[in-house]
């Protein structure tokens, strides 16, 4: 690129000298024959995704009495899960807006993933409030709608509500981000294909790519779009999970009525969005090759982000936990103490060891570059953020105002089964993206490159131009 | 309709510069430049203006919004007061949320359904390409035959700011 670029900053694409590189490098799973690997992890995913959807299917024939709730926990494993699954969404934003925003360059290789992931995540969370709702045939109740219900409306005031109309912004906002970041790509997929004479193949991605020829004039546009787009997203991150803690913090429930959970909800989503990235980008690098553009370096920026934002949720589980006692209100500090030595403890501890002191380990340099080291970390924090939303759920409800409604919660298979077959549904999901689409955003990553070879086609089409010029001459 | 141009291949985004702007220094119109990727600092040279579709999203979020704030003050004052809780029904700060997420839904996708008209994209339109690697690895500039005066004067500029290959080609 044209501007002045200082020495000592970090390469963030490395061994690569040409354009075409990185075009043949990303394409390279998408041109060749899928193995047997990936037909193999696709289809356990598959069947995994099948036995989520049969037990949905078996929740909304029987109804919500196979789960494990009762009267006095009333959210138990799905809402954790739709807390837990937006959650993760928020990475995918945050790399695509917000870092974008704030000029990292280190986002553009990266974004592209975390972008489907997040939809994907999006489509998990989506599944919860919907298949909770019992008769999901009647979820357009939740929409505004004009109607002979006794003109029945719905409430606006309700955080619930407010969920309704930020999940659905939030996803179709995500989803026609991540596409039109896509169209230029998707461009390249089609030129290369037909070059290739692989006809289908073009044609495909050719309506895909709405006739994209990346004229100057196109760009011009195009780069302002993005921009509006990531401004416009940045804020819709915050505002989708801060509506997600009110769905909690406007209760009076102890443990929940509290006004940090909008900030330590974001910061939690980010933690867990980014302990997802990790975990995902660790396996596709390796998987399909990609050191050379999400590189050692990305990987540390990503730790570095998961120690920020691990370090803020510990912040937050500290003022809560301080809160509770020095506000001397009675039930509010029980709940606090009682998450922490009551039944529900095992839990507690694991959310707190996942959360706030395994990520210190990312302050050594070297376990930041230890992909295995990294890899198992962020397990740990998917784990934790899993537990924070399971504990801050039922530890709140199941010992409320009322000694004599007490009551334990525990999932029953159907639940279980359901959380575990969203793993197979978001898998089988980044699997076929992984596959058919570009997972790294060839265009953004080749504004990134500094050190440029000719490439072999263009010395090519130079020696026999040469050769046609002597023939002619003689 | 068709048009006839003269087209110079760069592998080089430098080259790509030197020679718009010499194109420029010289009064010679460059009909556009095709690239894999945005090449920043060109469009001065090639007279492009930049886009208006900020303006766009602020009116589409305006319109959001103050729908969003007409339907519920309506819902909620006029043809349906709830009372729940005893908290008042026409509760403007509760609005904000939801005047928020229909403020964004509405700039978003607006913008980018102008964004798809104006440029003119659909799904499943043809590209007309100058060279199949324009959206990989090289770097098109176009000039409109019909606009030149003096053809050998820009195949000289191509020549000097390194195009690898110049030829015509009709679009």
């Amino acid at each position: 690129m044209s501007h002045v670029r200082s020495p000592i900053r970090q390469e963030w694409v490395t061994n690569t000298d040409t354009y075409g590189k990185i075009t043949e490098d990303v394409v390279r799973p998408i041109e060749s024959k899928p193995n047997a690997m990936w037909l193999l992890f696709t289809a356990i995913s598959g069947l995994v995704m099948i036995m989520c959807f049969t037990l949905i299917g078996w929740t909304i024939y029987k109804g919500i009495g196979t789960w494990g709730l009762n009267k006095t926990v009333g959210w138990g494993f799905d809402i954790t899960n739709f807390v837990f699954w937006v959650g993760i969404g928020h990475a995918g934003t945050l790399i695509s807006a917000v870092l974008m925003l704030f000029r990292q360059e280190w986002r553009n290789s990266i974004n592209r993933a975390s972008e489907a992931m997040t939809i994907f995540a999006v489509f998990c969370a989506a599944l919860f409030p919907l298949i909770h709702m019992g008769r999901i045939w009647l979820a357009y109740f939740t929409l505004p709608l004009p109607n002979t219900r006794g003109s029945l409306w719905v409430n606006f005031n309700s955080p619930l509500l407010w969920d309704v109309f930020a999940i659905s912004t939030y996803l179709t906002v995500s989803l026609v981000f991540w596409y039109l970041g896509m169209i230029p790509d998707l461009a390249t997929i089609r030129d290369r294909m037909a070059r290739g004479g692989r006809k289908i193949a073009a044609y495909i991605y050719g309506a895909l790519a709405f006739g994209w020829e990346g004229s100057s004039r196109n760009w011009s546009r195009y780069e302002v779009i993005s921009l509006i787009l990531a401004g416009l997203a940045t804020p819709l991150v915050l505002s989708v999970h801060s509506i997600v803690s009110m769905d909690f913090a406007t209760a009076v429930i102890p443990g929940w009525h509290t006004t940090i959970f909008p900030p330590y909800f974001v910061a939690g989503a980010i933690f867990s969005g980014f302990g997802m990235v990790q975990t995902l980008m660790i396996v596709t690098r390796k998987v399909y090759k990609l050191e050379n553009y999400i590189t050692m370096d990305h990987m540390e920026s990503i730790a570095k982000i998961v120690i920020a934002t691990g370090s803020l949720v510990g912040l937050a589980y500290t003022t809560e936990f301080f809160t509770a006692y020095y506000s001397g209100a009675f039930f509010e500090r029980y709940i606090f103490i009682n998450r922490m030595f009551g039944p529900y403890s095992w839990a507690y501890w694991i959310m707190f060891t996942c959360n706030v002191i395994t990520p210190q380990l990312f302050w050594f340099r070297s376990i930041r570059r230890n992909m295995v080291l990294t890899f198992i970390i962020s397990i740990f924090v998917n784990v934790g953020m899993w537990f924070e939303r399971y504990v801050i759920i039922v530890t709140s409800l199941h010992r409320d105002y009322i000694t004599s409604s007490w009551a334990d919660y525990y999932p029953t298979w159907v639940e279980a089964g359901i959380f575990i077959g969203t793993f197979g549904f978001f898998m089988f999901l980044f699997f076929l993206f992984s596959k058919y689409l570009p997972v790294i955003n060839m265009f953004e990553v080749k504004t990134l490159m500094h050190h440029i070879k000719k490439p072999q086609h263009v010395i090519e089409t130079e020696a026999a131009l040469a050769a046609d010029a002597a023939r002619q001459d003689s | 309709m068709e048009k006839n141009f003269l087209v110079g291949k760069f592998w080089n985004t430098e080259h790509v510069l030197d020679a718009v702007k010499k194109f420029q220094e010289k009064d010679i119109l460059v009909y556009d430049v095709y690239s894999p990727f945005p090449i920043h600092g060109i469009e001065p040279y090639l007279n492009i203006r930049r886009s208006r579709l900020a303006i766009a999203a602020f009116l589409l979020g305006l319109t959001g919004a103050t729908l969003a704030v007409t339907c519920m003050s309506l819902i909620y004052g006029v043809i349906w007061p709830m009372n729940i809780g005893g908290k008042p029904a026409l509760a403007f700060p509760d609005f904000v949320p939801i005047t928020f997420e229909a403020t964004v839904f509405f700039a978003c996708h607006g913008m980018v359904l102008t964004f798809f008209i104006v440029g003119q994209y659909w799904p499943g339109k043809k590209a007309k390409l100058f060279d199949d690697r324009q959206t990989d690895d090289v770097f098109v500039v176009a000039i409109d035959q019909a606009k030149l005066e003096n053809e050998e004067e820009a195949k000289e500029v191509f020549a000097q700011t390194g195009a690898y290959e110049i030829t015509k080609k009709t679009l």
